[in-house]
């Protein structure tokens, strides 16, 4: 049973890690977070299911228009319910992106529907047979390309120009005006990334979750309780956090019974939080006088 | 950085945003609501052979949201029976019946609302209950506040009709969790005599629970020993740790209460550990979508509860009722009905309530209940009910009325004994 368990902790895991890079994205450049990252994940699944399913075009495309509408909907979001709060050293953003959450969430709602419907795949049809376990294809699939997408946003960050831009936006606003960083450029492309890779993450795993308007509520606190854990400054330590939650996950309902899997998982967040308050991975934030 | 200071204009504007945001999605989820309820009337009464004062039927069940086909199925079942009644001169001398739905939502909250201005505003003689436990549940006060009997369709928890309420305003044509639990664990003794241990698996809510209860009072009835009770919620994705723990617990059939996505979920899981068991479940699965969810060859070997089907040789009435569905809403064949569950319960409890009305000779709801505990006998369509109800009994329908079914590519049909 032990290793059964253990796959799949992982794979949800990863789901989680996914999602949660979102949030380090944009805290990291503007230390400010898009709670609506939940509806990201769902827009991502459902665009793409509608797309795709119902309307039979070829999947590419519509990966490709799901994906560019999500990073529309980072940019609204951005410039909509971020910039005029947090330019005024105003901390509404935070009940704004939830707000623009709850919003998509109905919306979804009202136009596709609360029923749930099942993404067919092939990844996530028959599952493979490793040693006596049973796991979908997909679900190798998933940590792996979320591993390589936290390389890939880790690489970006540390060695490309636009990387440093990202950075000195990140160090000091003013300064990295002064030397002609288009600063609030910087800001809206965190976010358009973010909900990217929050888009990405919902189409990737919607074979396995289903497809629902409400499919992101729950993935995204998951996710946000993920990225506080790993800390908000590094990548990696958000998708290694992420895996690490799913296996609590796991373990918990291992030992006590699928009724204890929320009760453990949130109860080793707040003593996480207690031991490490900047996160197991993450730098501890000091405050410079 | 040096922070800014927060002006109240912000804060306002702040605020002001959020509170627009709300309103929005508030509205975005009322519309849907607000355009059904208006299409209240199904019932032409141009056509119908009794032309008195109508008397109003209410009906409170979800018509939107993932459980609006629930809804749809009983509406079916209840218009083919008003129209039917209609035609044969009404009720009460004359008397068309005419039936006035509101959308619960699958809310208790909207539920509660919903009954309350039925009775009072609409003065309807009596409330049916959609498919939510929770949401009769919660109607069931202001039920007997107004004094206004409740006849269930659909939701079988077992504290809808055995309820503290004394006198009871609670009647039932549909399976009742208690009942059901019992028909489950008699199945499983039945065809598998070898089988003695058992495992739950159980949707971690109030519906879950309710079926436990049942379970662990009928288990030792059939020699079943219950070896592991696993609980899953909603939205899990991965319910093989709870089925590891059964599997290893010893369990040789599982018995499953669950709605269809998250049941889907389940046997999907079983796929992983590769376990072949048989699985007996509550009728949760007959939800549109199942076979879709679970993958149709894991669908087909779920067996489950209904308290009628439409496929397989049928009686006069079913003949009858058939035709009528197919001629009112253009179906070509039984599997275009949707819910068979939903619509059947609805068309004979329609037809138990036009004799509690001919009975009491009046609309009177404490007139009403005593009716409902004297009728006449009634051939219907699930049954010939003789004595449905009874001051101890308020479930028409009991273990030897309930049939077992499983889905066969996308059509619910009797298992095949």
């Amino acid at each position: 049973m032990w290793p059964q368990l253990v796959i799949s902790g992982i794979a949800i895991g990863s789901l989680y890690g996914l999602v949660a890079l979102g949030f380090q994205m944009t805290f990291a450049v503007s230390k400010t977070m898009n709670f609506s990252q939940g509806a990201s994940v769902m827009l991502g699944a459902v665009l793409c299911y509608v797309l795709n399913i119902t309307w039979g075009w070829p999947l590419i495309v519509a990966v490709g228009l799901a994906a560019i509408a999500c990073v529309g909907f980072g940019l609204l979001v951005e410039r909509l319910a971020v910039r005029p709060f947090a330019k005024a050293g105003s901390n509404a953003w935070l009940l704004t992106t939830i707000a623009v959450g709850i919003v998509v969430e109905n919306l979804a709602m009202l136009t596709f529907g609360k029923e749930v419907r099942a993404y067919p795949s092939v990844l996530a049809e028959v599952p493979l047979r490793i040693w006596g376990i049973g796991i979908y294809p997909l679900e190798l699939v998933i940590p792996v390309a979320g591993l390589a997408i936290a390389l890939l946003v880790r690489l970006i960050f540390t060695r490309s120009l636009l990387g440093k831009a990202l950075q000195a936006v990140s160090e000091d606003h003013e300064t990295a005006q002064l030397m002609g960083i288009a600063v609030e450029s910087m800001i809206a492309f965190s976010y358009g990334a973010s909900t990217l890779l929050a888009g990405l993450a919902g189409m990737l795993i919607a074979p396995i979750t289903n497809v629902a308007a409400t499919m992101g509520t729950l993935l995204g606190l998951k996710a946000f309780a993920t990225a506080i854990i790993g800390g908000l400054d590094n990548p990696w330590g958000v998708m290694v956090a992420g895996i690490l939650y799913g296996l609590v996950e796991a373990i918990a309902v291992g030992l006590l019974g699928g009724s204890y899997r929320e009760i453990v998982g949130f109860a080793v967040v707040i003593v996480a939080l207690a031991l490490k308050p900047g996160g197991i991975f993450g730098r501890q934030q000091v405050n410079k006088v | 950085m040096m922070a800014k200071q927060i002006r109240r204009r912000d804060v306002l504007r702040g605020t002001a945003g959020f509170g627009a945001a709300m309103l929005l999605s508030k509205l975005a989820g009322c519309a849907p609501a607000e355009t059904d309820s208006a299409t209240a009337d199904p019932t032409p009464q141009a056509n119908s052979a009794a032309n008195g004062e109508p008397i109003k039927i209410g009906l409170v069940a979800a018509l939107t949201g993932s459980s609006a086909l629930s809804g749809e199925a009983i509406t079916r079942g209840l218009t083919v029976a008003i129209d039917e009644v209609n035609r044969n001169g009404g009720v009460l001398g004359g008397r068309p019946l005419e039936l006035v739905s509101r959308d619960d939502e699958s809310t208790p909250a909207k539920g509660v609302a919903a009954a309350r201005e039925l009775i009072e505003q609409e003065q309807v003689a009596v409330v049916f209950g959609g498919l939510d436990s929770p949401v009769s549940l919660a109607m069931l006060p202001v039920i007997h506040e107004l004094q206004t009997p409740y006849m269930g369709v659909w939701a079988a928890a077992t504290g809808i009709t055995r309820n503290d309420f004394d006198p009871n305003y609670a009647f039932r044509v549909s399976a009742n969790d208690n009942i059901v639990d019992r028909f489950l664990m008699k199945h499983i003794k039945e065809t598998y005599s070898d089988i003695s241990k058992v495992g739950l698996l159980l949707i971690n809510n109030p519906w879950g629970e309710s079926n436990q209860i049942g379970f662990e009072e009928w288990a030792p009835e059939y020699d079943l020993n219950i070896v592991g009770i696993e609980k899953f919620n909603d939205a899990e994705t991965d319910i093989s740790p709870q089925l590891s723990r059964l599997k290893d617990a010893g369990a040789e059939a599982l018995l499953l209460v669950a709605n269809a996505a998250p049941a889907a979920q389940a046997i999907k899981s079983l796929a992983r550990l590769n376990w072949d068991v048989p699985v007996v479940s509550h009728w949760g699965v007959s939800g549109g979508r199942f076979p879709e969810l679970a993958g149709q060859a894991a669908a087909d070997k779920v067996v489950f509860v209904q308290t009628y089907s439409f496929y397989g040789e049928q009686g006069k009435k079913g003949k009858q009722v058939l035709a009528d569905l197919k001629e009112t809403f253009n179906l070509s064949g039984p599997s275009e009905i949707l819910a068979p569950v939903g619509t059947a319960n609805a068309y004979d409890a329609l037809h138990l309530t036009a004799l509690a009305l001919e009975t009491a000779a009046s609309t009177e709801g404490p007139k009403l209940r005593e009716a409902f505990l004297n009728l006449p006998t009634y051939e219907g369509l699930i049954k010939t009910y003789e004595q449905p109800f009874t001051p101890d009994n308020h479930d028409a329908l009991n273990e030897n009325d309930y049939v077992l079914v499983q889905w066969k590519e996308n059509e619910i049909v009797p298992v095949e004994s």
